[in-house]
């Protein structure tokens, strides 16, 4: 019996840890191989030991269309902005149907939830063609403002606020005279921030990862973000420069890996809540 | 974080302070009804309509308005991109709920602790994270032909003499294709599934463990039926995700793959819209069709969504009748 038990944990840790390795085999290649020169990765494709031609690989890189520097920032514009704004007016909105009791207030929780699964994606012609009418392709706001209606984000929002804003508190701030709207700012707020911590990471990473919208909306090579940029490896330019595209690849999560490793603990306790699924 | 508290909440009585629900939900609301529910309607609208061309800006309304979307219904290319889009979703849904199952039974076995599963964690969810652009590309080179890591391996262990060519053969795309689905998604599965055990009240787990039943019985008779809803909104999200499954079919492999075998419904509306001749009619009509779908399958978690605090109340009351009948017994 009791052997029986030890044998089962044995592959229960094997099984664990072939699967730990499947996770980061891929990313390890991927790395070693940027340092690496192409003739290198021709000879033997796969190689555990970095290589010394990292600084080659990135001139090759830059020599040609992709540009990190341009990606990163546009990127870096989009996610922060929309990041922004989703957390602070999806808080806004969680509060005004926690707070206050108004007429429309279930019906307008109702289509919430009724609208929250529905990806932009299939609506992405009619959103693609009313920015274009109005001049805003190629404007990074056209992806930043519309998380401002970010429905999931006020459903968690809700959800966290429910048990744990006391609306005495609220109340007693009344009656000490401060608007609503600081109360909202200088006693909510706070409140929720490790929902706000939370849901920013989750924002963060799905708006830096998008593909489908920006690559509709944005043509000129100056606004492309980082994804786009990284789709632009699969074409000709860069068909044989191997060491050059792992770089490529490597440089456009390398933000991400960092962002993981320091936060990987909230972030899975993030996931626990069921709080993302795009 | 249950939904049923919200009747329990105090009223603030005198002064009425509606007028701030409103204020307050106002911005959210505005956005809404442009950059949502405005595209909404304007794609259904296209959908109706001649539109098409790189360069036009106006169209007319068709003289049998449903002509795009039979022409879609009857599309070959339409038709085989939603059944590979359902086939890959396939391919990685059954394996990945498979291997989280397995891995939440061992992981929340309360008689045999897992050392390090915080860093398994860690590390199984790692690839959900990542780009899936980066993840796409970096799969096609992990596959390339005739020199890439896989063919190098295959070479070396001697399990083939000339290198396999993955992007040529319609069901190595599509296996590949899957398994970077399940890849990605495994982990978040696991730790959706494993949450959603340490929800269950222990007390049924306690009384199971005291009755002598063995870690197999308590798990097929308590943790799953337990987990119902849980499991079935893991399957509707997952295939709501499918459904629109883009970025690696997309970068992966090109145009489709070799015979449209990762032509997923996505990859068919963007190529539709914004490349070629340009039919955004055609790709809007498309657009409504999955639009549909997903609507419906969103209906059904909504309802779910809607009831689980209340059927969650349910259960427990009768568990805890059952557990009060066994006590007599």
């Amino acid at each position: 019996m009791r052997r029986n038990k030890r044998k089962a944990s044995f592959i229960i840790y094997v099984v664990c840890i072939i699967l730990a390795l499947l996770s980061i085999l891929p990313f390890w290649i991927m790395i070693v191989n940027a340092t690496r020169s192409t003739v290198q990765i021709q000879s033997h494709a796969i190689s555990l030991i970095p290589s010394t031609h990292i600084l080659n690989n990135f001139k090759v890189l830059t020599g040609k269309t992709f540009n990190p520097v341009t990606g990163f920032m546009n990127s870096v514009v989009i996610a922060t902005g929309a990041t922004v704004l989703s957390i602070y007016f999806s808080t806004l909105t969680a509060y005004s149907l926690v707070a206050y009791e108004w007429k429309m207030r279930q019906p307008f929780f109702t289509m919430i939830l009724a609208v929250m699964m529905i990806p932009t994606q299939v609506i992405s012609i009619g959103f693609y063609q009313f920015m274009y009418r109005i001049g805003m392709t190629n404007n990074l706001l056209a992806l930043i403002l519309p998380a401002i209606a970010a429905p999931m984000t006020v459903f968690f929002m809700r959800q966290y606020m429910l048990p744990s804003l006391n609306l005495d508190i609220v109340a007693s701030a009344r009656i000490d005279g401060a608007g609503e709207f600081r109360t909202f700012n200088s006693i909510v707020l706070p409140i929720m921030k490790p929902a706000m911590a939370t849901q920013a990471i989750f924002t963060y990473v799905t708006t830096w990862n998008a593909l489908f919208l920006p690559m509709v909306l944005l043509t000129k090579k100056e606004n492309y973000t980082m994804p786009i940029m990284v789709s632009l490896l699969k074409g000709d330019i860069y068909r044989t420069e191997y060491g050059a595209v792992y770089l490529a690849l490597t440089l456009s999560v390398l933000p991400l890996f960092i962002v993981y490793f320091l936060l990987s603990k909230y972030i899975i306790a993030g996931v626990a809540l069921g709080s993302i699924k795009e | 974080m249950p939904l049923y508290q919200e009747e329990k909440k105090p009223k603030v009585k005198g002064v009425s302070y509606a007028k701030y629900g409103y204020l307050f939900s106002l911005p959210f609301i505005v956005i809404f009804l442009i950059f949502m529910l405005y595209p909404t309607v304007f794609t259904a609208v296209i959908g109706f309509t001649d539109f098409k061309g790189v360069v036009a800006t106006s169209f007319k309304f068709l003289e049998h308005p449903f002509d795009n979307f039979a022409s879609i219904l009857a599309n070959k290319t339409f038709r085989a991109s939603l059944v590979n889009t359902i086939v890959i979703w396939v391919m990685n849904f059954i394996p990945q709920i498979g291997l989280a199952l397995l891995l939440t039974a061992w992981f929340t076995n309360r008689s045999r602790k897992i050392r390090g599963q915080g860093a398994f964690k860690v590390l199984f969810y790692l690839p959900n994270i990542i780009t899936a652009a980066t993840v796409a590309i970096l799969y096609a080179s992990i596959f390339a032909y005739p020199i890439g890591p896989i063919n190098d391996i295959l070479q070396s262990l001697h399990w083939t003499t000339k290198p396999f060519d993955f992007s040529t053969s319609p069901w190595a795309a599509k296996i590949v294709v899957a398994f970077i689905q399940f890849w990605q998604w495994y982990g978040y599965t696991t730790i959706i599934l494993i949450s959603g055990v340490l929800g269950i009240n222990p007390e049924l787990f306690e009384a199971a463990e005291i009755d002598g039943a063995s870690p197999s019985q308590t798990f097929f008779r308590i943790t799953l039926p337990c987990m119902r809803t849980i499991l079935i909104f893991t399957l509707i999200t997952s295939l709501i995700g499918g459904l629109n499954m883009f970025d690696i079919p997309k970068l992966y492999i090109w145009n489709g793959g070799p015979a449209n075998a990762t032509m997923t419904t996505s990859v068919f509306i963007y190529a539709q819209a914004f490349s070629g001749s340009y039919l955004y009619n055609k790709a809007a009509a498309a657009s409504m069709i999955m639009f549909v779908i997903i609507a419906i399958l969103s209906g059904v978690t909504f309802f779910l969504m809607r009831d689980r605090s209340e059927v969650k109340a349910k259960r427990a009351i009768k568990r805890m009748e059952k557990l009060g009948k066994g006590a007599e017994a």
